[in-house]
């Protein structure tokens, strides 16, 4: 196990530093200067020169990305220049929203789609199979801001359940702040438990034909008494992969969803730095979110090994 | 191919490609007719008859500047193909020749492109877009070049995955001892063995990019006024939610089933032109 973990975490800590060099020339060098990107090009000579100064923008471009990656280690995220608050405040505020409507929203999938899936599997072929696969043929073709939006239309503007938008603020109590919530977080997992239903279906069928399960059969299991005991572990692995993306993609991909319902998150911090120009949070941003991707990974390779411990030895 | 049904036979009984097809021919039918007429200009404005509802003069209404939502949704149409095609053009065609560069090359100049493929692929596509759109500023160029350069890994992977697969093969073999470079090979043995491989891969892909067209253009990110796009009119219907939920169902119904009908008949596609993959699934 030692040996397996070292050897992923060395790839782990390499993907990290790749990533950051990535989002340093494309966000940093690529701009060309940032303190004429943040003032616009009408900007008088003497401000762009002062800001460049106070950005640090006039050391070498190596010194700068040292800089910048020793500030991320030590906690040191800079300043933002839109709002002259600290980036880490910004980012934690942002991601007390995100965090919970990606937790919210991936148990919601899980949920959807594991029993769709597995109720689909267990009638293949039937007429129940053929419903649920057309209804998630559907739910894929569904936009989830549109989605968003129809919701919105009922549960707000016509039954008056939920409000439009908006975030009141953990402030305001756990459960007011979580009622927020879950129209988002209904919007993000239906479209998506569409396409973990599919999967999950698929890899139950697969592992069904396979020897081990008729040997299960064979020596007095029931059908379902084999599904609990030997296919659902083998089935999971495609599963837990897509959850995985999935996962990481909820933490980032939210931004749309985060706009539609007006709340104040972490994809909607980086829309406002992105439209205000304020590529310091932006820069900020966008590599906590390579690295809780990478980092996800990393877990889900750890998660791999826990479901099925062949794969120890066989990873490269 | 199964002896004795003819290909057209099997594809007409096929029922998600059926009605993907048809789907999709619908969408085609409509961005031409759009070229040559609408019931209405498409940006004609019309503010004394502004959020009329459906009517016989104007089938699904006007919006709030009184334009005929039947017309803009028509001229989207148009919009959404344009993105698609282009997209997923630059996706194929990058994305072909490193997936097979990366399988006839082998060695470290596959681990390379590999590895840079799953960096692109493990960022999610909504944000690269959004940064590059902040870099180069909104409009419907930069939004297709977003689209198109999230593709290129996708189709890298699947291309490579499926070249390595030929190139285990025995004619791949005489191939090589009748001569042939690895260029010759990749070109006239490689590629038409991965073609329905690519072909259902490009029409999932344009699915997607509608989605991300879709979008960014609602996030104001994409397609500009006074150019019409289905994104934007959810943008502009939004505002208007509680006067007009109507104009919020349109444009959302037209994404869907567009989209809908490009992944049938990917999944159509992937049955009847390679029938070992459909067992598999």
């Amino acid at each position: 196990m030692s040996l397996f973990l070292l050897r992923r975490t060395v790839v782990f800590a390499a993907t990290l530093a790749g990533a950051s060099v990535v989002i340093f020339l494309v966000l940093d060098i690529l701009p060309g200067n940032a303190a004429l990107t943040i003032l616009g090009p009408d900007a008088p000579s003497d401000a762009v020169a002062a800001l460049s100064h106070k950005l640090g923008l006039d050391q070498p471009a190596l010194a700068r990305y040292f800089a910048w990656i020793f500030g991320l280690l030590s906690g040191d995220l800079g300043v933002s220049y839109a709002y002259d608050t600290p980036v880490a405040e910004l980012i934690l505020g942002g991601l007390s929203v995100s965090l919970p409507l990606a937790v919210m929203a991936m148990a919601l999938t899980a949920l959807i789609a594991l029993s769709l899936g597995i109720f689909a599997a267990l009638r293949h072929n039937s007429v129940l199979d053929t419903g649920v696969m057309g209804m998630s043929q559907i739910g894929i073709a569904i936009p989830n801001f549109w989605f968003a939006i129809l919701l919105i239309l009922l549960f707000a503007v016509r039954l008056h359940w939920f409000a439009a938008g908006g975030f009141p603020g953990w402030g305001e109590g756990a459960l007011t702040a979580l009622r927020a919530l879950i129209l988002p977080a209904v919007a993000l997992a239906v479209v998506q438990a569409a396409i973990l239903a599919r999967v999950t279906r698929s890899s139950i069928i697969e592992v069904m034909r396979e020897d081990f399960v008729r040997t299960a059969r064979a020596k007095g299991l029931t059908r379902r008494a084999a599904l609990w005991r030997h296919v659902l572990r083998n089935a999971m692995i495609p599963v837990v992969t897509i959850m995985g993306l999935q996962f990481a993609n909820l933490i980032a991909g939210t931004v749309v969803i985060e706009n539609v319902f007006y709340l104040p998150g972490l994809g909607r911090l980086i829309f406002q730095a992105i439209n205000n120009r304020d590529l310091i949070v932006v820069r900020d941003c966008v590599m906590l979110l390579a690295a809780l991707v990478v980092a996800v990974n990393f877990a889900i390779d750890l998660v791999y090994v826990t479901i099925d411990p062949r794969l120890k030895v066989q990873a490269p | 191919m199964i002896a004795g049904i003819s290909f057209e036979r099997r594809a007409l009984r096929h029922p998600s490609f059926a009605i993907g097809s048809a789907l999709i021919l619908l969408l085609l039918a409509t961005a031409v007719v759009s070229l040559i007429w609408t019931p209405w200009p498409p940006g004609e404005l019309d503010i004394p008859h502004k959020l009329a509802l459906p009517s016989a003069a104007h089938l699904f209404g006007t919006d709030s500047l009184g334009r005929d939502v039947a017309s803009l949704i028509m001229a989207g149409a148009r919009n959404s193909i344009l993105v698609g095609v282009i997209a997923v053009a630059i996706g194929l065609v990058i994305g072909t020749a490193v997936g097979t560069l990366a399988a006839a090359a082998k060695g470290w100049v596959e681990e390379v492109a590999m590895r840079l493929s799953d960096f692109t692929f493990a960022f999610p596509a909504i944000l690269s877009a959004i940064m590059l759109t902040a870099l180069f500023g909104p409009g419907i160029v930069n939004s297709i070049i977003a689209i198109g350069i999230f593709n290129i890994p996708v189709f890298a992977r699947v291309t490579r995955a499926s070249a390595n697969s030929v190139w285990t093969r025995e004619f791949i073999l005489a191939a090589r001892v009748a001569g042939k470079n690895r260029l010759q090979i990749t070109l006239e043995h490689v590629l038409p063995n991965i073609l329905p491989v690519i072909i259902v891969q490009a029409t999932i892909q344009f699915a997607t990019a509608i989605l991300a067209e879709a979008a960014l253009s609602y996030l104001g990110l994409g397609t500009q006024p006074p150019q019409p796009s289905w994104g934007r009119m959810l943008n502009e219907a939004q505002t208007l939610m509680f006067q007009a939920p109507r104009l919020a169902i349109y444009p959302g119904i037209a994404i869907a089933l567009s989209v809908l009908g490009l992944n049938l008949v990917g999944d159509g596609l992937r049955d009847l032109l390679d029938p070992r993959l459909a067992r598999q699934r």
